[in-house]
Parts: C-alpha cells; structure tokens; sequence
C-alpha cells in the first residue's frame, strides 16, 4: 500500500510538472500577441445538437481562417464546473478576450468578475446570463434575435397570402409552442404575434406547447386536428423537431401539409429543408450557427480597444421553395 | 331503488372504482364542453377520432405501467423506466439506421436491451437487497447516458416503414399500438392469473420473510418482476419512437416512471406492495391518457397545463383516500338511516 501511495505522489508531481510546462508555453504564446495576434479564449459548453456541433465547426474554421486570431478552445461537455475552470485557466494564462457559450443562464458572477479584475473582456455566445448586475461583466453578446425570427414567420406568411390573392381572407392558424419560457419560444411566440395583431383577418384559434419534441409535436397537432382540424388553413411551429411529428399528424387525418396547410417552421435544419423541396412545408426561418465570424471581429474590436455594441445579431436567412434548393445541405 | 344503491356500494368498494370514476369525470368534462370528442370516423382506411388517440397514445403507457403495477405489488418501485424505455428506442433505431438491419431483429434487440437492464435492476434489488428506489436511480441517470453514448448525443432519425408501423401502423383500421396494448394486458394476466406467479408474487409485497419461510423463492420473483418491467418499458420505448419514426435519449420517456406509478395507485394497488389490480392499472393510465388528450383538445394555455392536470389528478387521489371513503360511507348510511326512520 505504501508504494501505491509514493506512485501517486510521483504521478501528481510529474503531472504538476506538466502544467507548469505548460503554462510557461501558453504565457510566451500570449507574449505572441505584440506580432499583433489577438489570443482568444473559447469556451464552448459542449456537443449536445447538430446545431451545436455546427455552431462549434463555425467558430473553429473562423479562428483557422482569421489571421490575426489565435484561439484556444476548450469543451465543458455541458457541465457548469468545467466551463468555470476554463475561464480560470484562460484568466492565468493571461488571453487578451474570453468567448463564453454558457450551458446555463446563472452563477456567472464570480468568475466573469474575476475575468474583469484582470481587464480581459468577455463575449457571450448564443445564450445569455443572469443574475445581479451581471450587464457589466460582459462587453458582448453574439446570437440570434428570435423576436425578429419570429417577426419574419409571420412577414412572410403576409406576404404568401398576398401573392395568392387571398390577403384580405380569414386564416385560422394553429401555432406549436416551444418549451415555456424558453428563450427561442418567448422570442418567436412575440415576433410572430406582433404582425399576427396587424392583421385583423388572422386568428390563432390553436395554441399549445409541445416542448420542442417529436413525440409531443404530433401529439399536440393531432388533438389540433381533432378539435378543428376542418378550420385550420395556417400551423406555426416553433423548431423543426415539432414540425416533423405535426406534419406525419396532419397526414394521418387525411390532410396534405404545405398545400391544405400552410407550415411555416424554426432552426433550418437539412430535414426542415427537405421538407420544403418535397412540398410538405412552405417556410423554414433559420436560426443562425454560424456566428464565428462575429466573434472573431467582435474580439479583434475588443482588443484593439474599439467600442463594439452590446448586442450583435447574427444574419439569418428564410427559406421556402425558391431558395431551398441552392442551399442544401444544411450543417445541422 | 335499494337494489340499484346496493350495486353502488358494491361497486364503491372495488379498488379499480375511483380510476373508472376518474375517466368518467374528464368524459363528462367533454360531454360539455369539447362533444367532438366523442365523433369517431373512418378516415383513409382506419379508425380516427379523440377517443382512438386516447387509445393509441394511452397504450405505451398502459404497457409500463403493467409492468410497474408488478414490481409495486412486491413493495418495488422501478423508476428507470423511463430511462429504459430511452435504451430500447436508441438501440432499435441505431441498429436499423447505422447497422442497416432490419426491422423485426432490430425491435428484438431493443427488447434484448430492456431484458439487460431488467436484469441489471433486479440483480441489484434480489441479489444485493439495495433498496429499489435506490436501485433503479442508477439506471435512471445512465440509461439516458447510454442512449447518448450510442447516438453520439444526437437525434437519430428513420425511414424504415417496417419500425414505423410499430408506432402509427393499423390492423383493420385497429392503431397497432393498441392491439400490442390489448395483447400485453391479456399476456400479463395470464402469465400472474392463471399460474402461482400472481400469488407469488402478492405474497413477497405482503411480507417477503414469510413468504421465503413458505418456500417461496424470492430472489427468483424479484428477478421476474424487474425483467418483466424492464422489456415491457424497452417496448413502450420503440412504440413511442417508432410512432415519429425518431429516437431522442433526452426526452424518450421523460418522466414516464412517474405517470407509472401514478396509473399503477390510481388503479387501485398500494405502494406498501401486496394485492394488486392489472385491470385498475390499466383504466388508470388510460385516465393519464384521457387528461392529456382532452386538455390538448379543449386548449388549455400551455403554461397552465401542469397545474391543470395536477389538480384533477389531486382530485382523483383524494377521492380515493380512506377518509374520504369513510365519510362517503357514513353519508350514505345516515341517509339510509333517514330513509328508514321516515318510513
């Protein structure tokens, strides 16, 4: 047993060795950033959808591609502790930025303050944080604006009708909520009710929570079906996910999604899309990965000590039958 | 008159009583309130209608909780299966996705994969007398691992109509999914009715001591249980999946043990294990079913709907209690009384 224990101490101290190595080397890198590099710090919070996965590639292939960044990327698979311990090491290390991906909304105050002790700025990335005055201990948020996404469904949804001559006829519309209180849900449940209440001849005559799921999608839409199946000329859903098991719902009622009922749908994923070619959706609005490319600007501004807005969106497109086509296949 | 109140009373006493008067409750709600609820039709070939659905849906959930209902009646509780039910539906869509089997061996090796953590559970609960709840937590938190680290944290997505008919498939018009419901209960009842296994089993919720001492073998009725409840909740799992012909290891089942559970006591069987009622489970779940359907049909805000169903469901229990029983009795009785002191 002794032994064992000398082994461990052994292990420790050589594995000690290693970090201390290894902090040396990563200082002298950061010593790099006079040749005009910005080091950046990434904290990713993990893999957990194709759209995260996607959103990673972005950020990853931004920082290969941008010359004047040198990034440092670290994955918390998920777990709030580990996201922390790498913005401490980002913090010792001495990077010029640190970029956050937070796996959950609260209990980032120490940390962040402890980031602004040491004057490095933070960019947060798709989702934002909570808590007591937390509005100064980030410089940046890089993300997407669901009230705006949620705008454009209904948008384009005016504008369908238009082209069809039926502008002024009543739409009763079905709409599958995402999981309450969700930021996606809270954001696009507004957008799309803002132009909703402009136009008089609308009715939302369905509204039910089906949780981001499949399964609770089509569950959700078949009792839709049900209750005013005949009635429904219009569904609104808030992710793909939904949209797929609503439209096999629509389907088993003896309905024809996309021509007896318009779908207008969220995220953009390869099957939204596919949906769309085969005819079965009329609308995807795309919920936007890709935002690599701003938070390397955003840091290059931050460094060189340029004023950036709090809030950056990124861009977001919409497809339907006219651009589906020439983008496929989606990264998510 | 008195014939008709002795029937009552009769039926008053069934443990099954208040999970039929719970369903009867929420029709009754839709008699008023929602009547195309009841409008069953014959649409591209099958049945269609609310009622169907409740059926339809309802069967998954009448298939665990048959399962559940077992281990409760030995003073058990499973409450991975849930996560089980996840397992199943990975491993199934895994297999016909990645390894391009096909559909029938591909749902075998689901069901193999409820057997495993069946097995794995009661191992931990007959041989190693760790207390069930406890038991079954660890499969509840790994299985949904599991069912990650198989689908790389991803959701896995089919086109085998073959699987698919499992979930939305229909014999003479029939959803698939109920006559798999229809065949399982039969299965269950046989299987404990009409051999010792029911009374066996009975006799370890009563008191496993005496029951060891009657030469019952209790380590063996354990084990039955938990694999039973395990490949029945491996099934639920892959209807459930195969209904939207997608696999999810996050939400797969979500919460499932405890809709379970609450079909198994509204049905009538005691969480103290003993005496248990398979046709009370059953009504019971198809009550779960009924609410979720008619607040979805009826339109009850999203945000409201967790209260909504907690409350009938508070409802329904405290109808169920001894005190309220009791109180029914005495009600009945004093106005007995009254009737006969009139005359």
């Amino acid at each position: 047993m002794k032994k064992n224990h000398w082994l461990t101490a052994l292990i420790g101290i050589i594995a000690m060795l290693f970090l201390v190595a290894g902090c040396g080397s990563n200082s002298s890198a950061s010593g790099s950033s006079k040749g005009g590099k910005v080091t950046l710090g990434f904290s990713q919070l993990g893999a957990e959808s194709q759209w995260r996965t996607a959103n990673t590639k972005s950020v990853q292939s931004a920082a290969k591609k941008n010359k004047k960044i040198n990034m440092k990327f670290s994955d918390a698979q998920q777990k709030q502790e580990n996201q922390i311990s790498a913005i401490r090491n980002f913090i010792q290390q001495g990077v010029d930025v640190i970029a956050v991906a937070p796996v959950v909304e609260t209990g980032w105050e120490t940390v962040l303050k402890e980031a602004k002790d040491a004057n490095i700025p933070v960019i947060l990335v798709d989702r934002m944080i909570k808590g007591k005055n937390v509005d100064d201990l980030y410089s940046a948020w890089i993300g997407s604006d669901f009230t705006k996404e949620g705008r454009k469904a209904g948008d384009w949804l005016a504008t369908y009708m238009k082209k069809q001559n039926k502008a002024s006829e009543k739409l009763n519309i079905a709409y599958l909520q995402g999981t309450t209180g969700a930021s996606a849900q809270v954001g696009r449940t507004k957008g799309f009710a803002e132009v909703a209440k402009t136009h008089s001849n609308w009715d939302i005559i369905e509204k039910q929570s089906g949780n981001f799921t499949r399964e609770e999608g089509k569950e959700v839409m078949e009792a839709f079906m049900k209750s005013s199946g005949d009635k429904i000329n219009v569904l609104v859903s808030e992710n793909d996910d939904m949209t797929m098991g609503a439209i096999q719902a629509i389907q088993e009622a003896g309905k024809t999604p996309g021509k007896d009922i318009t779908i207008i749908s969220f995220d953009a994923t390869n099957d939204g899309l596919q949906a769309i070619l085969d005819g079965k959706m009329n609308a995807d609005i795309e919920c936007n990965p890709m935002s690599g490319n701003d938070v390397m600007k955003t840091a290059i501004a931050l460094k060189e000590g340029k004023k950036v807005q709090k809030k950056v969106y990124v861009h977001e497109s919409l497809f339907d039958i006219d651009n589906a086509k020439k983008n496929m296949p989606r990264p998510y | 008159m008195n014939q008709v109140k002795q029937k009552l009373k009769g039926f008053m006493q069934h443990k099954e009583a208040w999970a039929v008067i719970g369903i009867l409750i929420v029709l009754l709600f839709n008699v008023f309130f929602s009547p195309k609820f009841f409008q069953i039709s014959f649409n591209n070939g099958h049945l269609y209608g609310s009622i169907i659905d409740v059926l339809n849906r309802g069967s998954s959930l009448v298939i665990v909780s048959l399962g559940m209902c077992l281990v409760i009646a030995t003073r058990g509780v499973d409450i991975s299966v849930g996560s089980v039910s996840a397992v199943g539906a990975m491993v199934a869509v895994f297999l016909l996705k990645s390894a391009g089997m096909a559909a029938a061996p591909a749902i075998l090796c689901g069901l193999l994969a409820g057997l495993a953590c069946g097995v794995w559970n009661g191992f931990l609960v007959a041989k190693l007398n760790i207390q069930p709840m406890i038991a079954t937590l660890i499969l509840m938190t790994v299985g949904r691992g599991i069912a990650q680290i198989i689908s790389g944290g991803q959701i896995l997505t089919i086109n085998s109509k073959a699987y698919a008919f499992l979930g939305r498939g229909y014999v003479f018009g029939i959803p698939f999914p109920t006559i798999i419901m229809i065949l399982v209960t039969l299965g269950v009842w046989l299987l404990t009715r009409k051999t010792s296994l029911g009374t066996s089993i009975e006799a370890v919720g009563i008191n496993e001591t005496s029951a060891r001492y009657a030469g019952i073998s209790t380590t063996q009725i354990l084990w039955i249980v938990y694999i039973i409840c395990g490949l029945l909740a491996a099934l639920s799992g892959m209807i459930e999946s195969a209904n939207v012909s997608s696999a999810d290891g996050n939400n797969n089942g979500l919460l499932l043990e405890l809709d379970a559970i609450l079909a198994v006591v509204l049905g009538g069987t005691s969480m103290d294990g003993g005496k248990f009622y398979l046709a009370g489970t059953v009504i019971g779940a198809l009550f779960i079913q009924t609410l979720t359907t008619t607040i979805y049909t009826f339109g009850v805000p999203a945000e409201t709907i967790m209260v909504v169903k907690a409350l009938v469901v508070i409802f329904v229990v405290l109808l169920s209690t001894d005190r309220v029983k009791n109180a029914f009795a005495k009600l009945t009785e004093r106005k007995k009384a009254g009737v006969e002191n009139a005359g």
